[in-house]
């Protein structure tokens, strides 16, 4: 999220100082530019975004399975929990530049390396959410499930999960939102994606070509966030208290 | 049924045990109230019967079996379990948390579905209005239903209940301990019950178990705790009101033949039968009840002054409150002193008049007991 506003930030100021040295004439002219650039290539910047949400996606499918069951895990031996949550910490604040170009030591230049960097950097929210989602559950329910005789498997996909839903899927949210905005550096080592459009534009000195993938990395991530968001109100059973609803 | 020997259970990390050397014998069909201050063990106790604590010594045996032999979760399976939290679960439907068990059991689903509702009847919520609910939209007292229909939907020999009314208020509590002794009366189950409040261990009991500091102290019936404590400390649970907490061993139905009373008037009885009873009755009062028997209303001296009419039905009001006959004497005598009147009139399920008694019948009872 933080790289994404600091991004955009950039961006801005790039513009405002180019229309303070030139007339307003060439500021109009900068807009109408922007947008006849976008219009004529609105096949490759379509296509970029396509790339760009299935990195995400594919991303996020891995970085929930691996989370999830990191969470759950870390949830039943709490001794690990701190040393776990602590080592997702240290993850998430290595710059995002390091991580893609260690990575590409590894795994060399491409997709897999853009996946793996962008899955260390969601685990945090996720593994967080997951564990505290299932800790702060109430002790009574947990009781008396156990005691009427349902066995622990049945109570963490039965009960725990169901019940902590709701945290876990916040922090998929947070993970998802940040994901879009790294994931545009990730054009860097060759994962594909809008980030492309950007790094393009900087080298050429492309004005337009930066704006068309900001702004296309901007809806993907808002586009996220309400999607997210109110699937998972949709699919909550937390707010059905009466019936019919 | 249950028989507890030498049970003994210290926590990691602490030097006294939470529960030292516990002997019980539980018989089957007995409700067995263990009772006692905060931190004397009670709950812990409980928990060692269905292994939610692994006892640290001593056995536990159910039908003459050890219970560390048998699988916990299928010795779980066959205990009813009710905690004070209830402890439904918040996204499931009161139909789904019902058949919690039946699920686990895997019945079929026409098997589970018939139990369920029979079990929704017999805690008096209707199938029809409350299966689809979610607890959420309960009230506490129905909540607690739930969860003893929860509890008692699989038809457990044995239940195991830790203050199960302990967090509603007192008239749904008298009226849930009613309700479930009604069913208790029906299905027998063998219960361990834990409470701190001694009028509910007196009032629900076969036999009452007082520990302290994790001991056991007596196991006795109430009557005997009653008028017999082991030592002074049960001697205080039991409180200086002795006479007062008997009144919550004797039920209604079991004076009322005793108590001698004129028939209630119809409400079409004539305004001289009703001046007439109304000098003969010892409560001053007529009772007056329609053609089916229900209870209408009171005709007091005043009534008569003050309204017109010419039969009884005209003159009656209605009263504030009444007693089932399945309450105990106690509930009766706080019914009266709410309404302040020295008489209260008994109903059964169906709001059918029974009777009514009086405080001097109420007074007769105890001077006979001590």
């Amino acid at each position: 999220m933080d790289q994404l506003l600091r991004m955009i930030v950039d961006l801005l100021m790039t513009l405002g100082n180019g229309t303070l040295l030139s007339t307003q004439n060439e500021a109009r002219g900068d807009l109408r530019e922007t947008i006849d650039w976008i219009i004529r290539r609105s096949d490759r910047i379509l296509d970029l975004m396509v790339e760009h949400l299935w990195l995400v996606l594919f991303t996020l499918v891995i970085a929930i399975v691996v989370s999830v069951i990191v969470g759950i895990f870390i949830s039943y031996y709490e001794t690990l929990a701190q040393p776990v949550l602590g080592v997702c910490q240290v993850l998430m604040v290595i710059p995002s530049i390091a991580m893609l170009a260690f990575m590409v030591t590894i795994f060399g230049i491409g997709f897999t390396s853009g996946v793996v960097a962008l899955v260390l950097y969601s685990l945090l929210p996720i593994v967080r959410n997951t564990y505290t989602g299932i800790r702060e559950l109430d002790p009574a329910i947990l009781e008396s499930a156990k005691g009427m005789g349902m066995t622990e498997r049945r109570i963490l996909f039965k009960i725990k999960l169901p019940l902590a839903r709701p945290v876990i899927m916040a922090g998929v949210r947070t993970a998802a939102v940040m994901m879009i905005g790294i994931a545009a550096l990730a054009a860097y080592v060759g994962a594909g994606g809008l980030g492309e459009l950007i790094f393009q534009g900087i080298g050429r000195g492309h004005r337009p070509m930066i704006i068309a993938g900001a702004i296309g990395v901007s809806i993907i991530a808002v586009a996220f966030d309400y999607i997210l968001y109110y699937g998972e109100k949709r699919f909550s059973v937390e707010g059905r208290t009466r019936e019919g609803n | 049924m249950i028989k507890v020997e030498g049970l003994t259970k210290v926590f990691p990390g602490q030097t006294i045990p939470a529960v030292k050397d516990l002997n019980l014998e539980i018989k089957e069909g007995d409700v067995c109230v263990l009772v006692g201050p905060s931190g004397c063990g009670k709950t812990t106790t409980m928990k060692m019967i269905n292994r939610l604590y692994e006892p640290t010594g001593g056995k536990v045996y159910i039908r003459g079996e050890d219970h560390m032999k048998i699988d916990p979760i299928k010795l779980r399976l066959d205990i009813g379990y009710v905690i004070q939290e209830i402890g439904l679960f918040p996204h499931m439907t009161i139909y789904e948390n019902i058949a919690t068990v039946p699920n686990e059991k895997k019945w079929p689903r026409e098997k589970t579905k018939e139990k369920v509702e029979e079990l929704m009847h017999l805690v008096g919520l209707d199938p029809e209005i409350f299966q689809n609910r979610y607890p959420t939209a309960l009230s506490g007292g129905q909540r607690q239903r739930v969860g003893v229909a929860r509890a008692m939907v699989s038809d457990p020999p044995i239940m195991l209940m830790d203050e199960p009314f302990g967090a509603v208020d007192p008239i749904t509590r008298a009226r849930l301990q009613n309700e479930f002794l009604r069913i208790q009366e029906r299905m027998s189950k063998t219960i361990v019950f834990v409470t701190h409040d001694i009028d509910e261990a007196i009032k629900m009991s076969d036999t009452i178990a007082v520990m302290n500091e994790g001991e056991l102290i007596q196991h006795d019936t109430p009557s005997d705790l009653l008028s017999a404590p082991a030592d002074e400390f049960v001697a205080n649970l039991v409180g200086r009101h002795r006479s007062i907490k008997r009144l919550h061993l004797i039920r209604v139905h079991e004076i009322l033949k005793e108590v001698d009373r004129t028939e209630p008037l119809t409400e079409d009885a004539k305004k001289e039968e009703v001046e007439k009873q109304l000098e003969d009755s010892d409560l001053r009062t007529v009772i007056v009840v329609d053609r089916d028997n229900k209870l209408k209303g009171v005709i007091g001296a005043s009534d008569l002054k003050r309204k017109a009419g010419e039969v009884a039905g005209d003159y009656c009001h209605e009263v504030s409150d009444t007693v089932t006959d399945d309450a105990t004497l106690n509930d009766a005598l706080s019914v009266m002193l709410e309404c302040g009147v020295g008489y209260v009139a008994v109903v059964n399920e169906d709001e059918m008049y029974q009777g009514t008694i009086t405080l001097g019948d109420l007074l007769n009872v105890v001077r006979e007991d001590s």
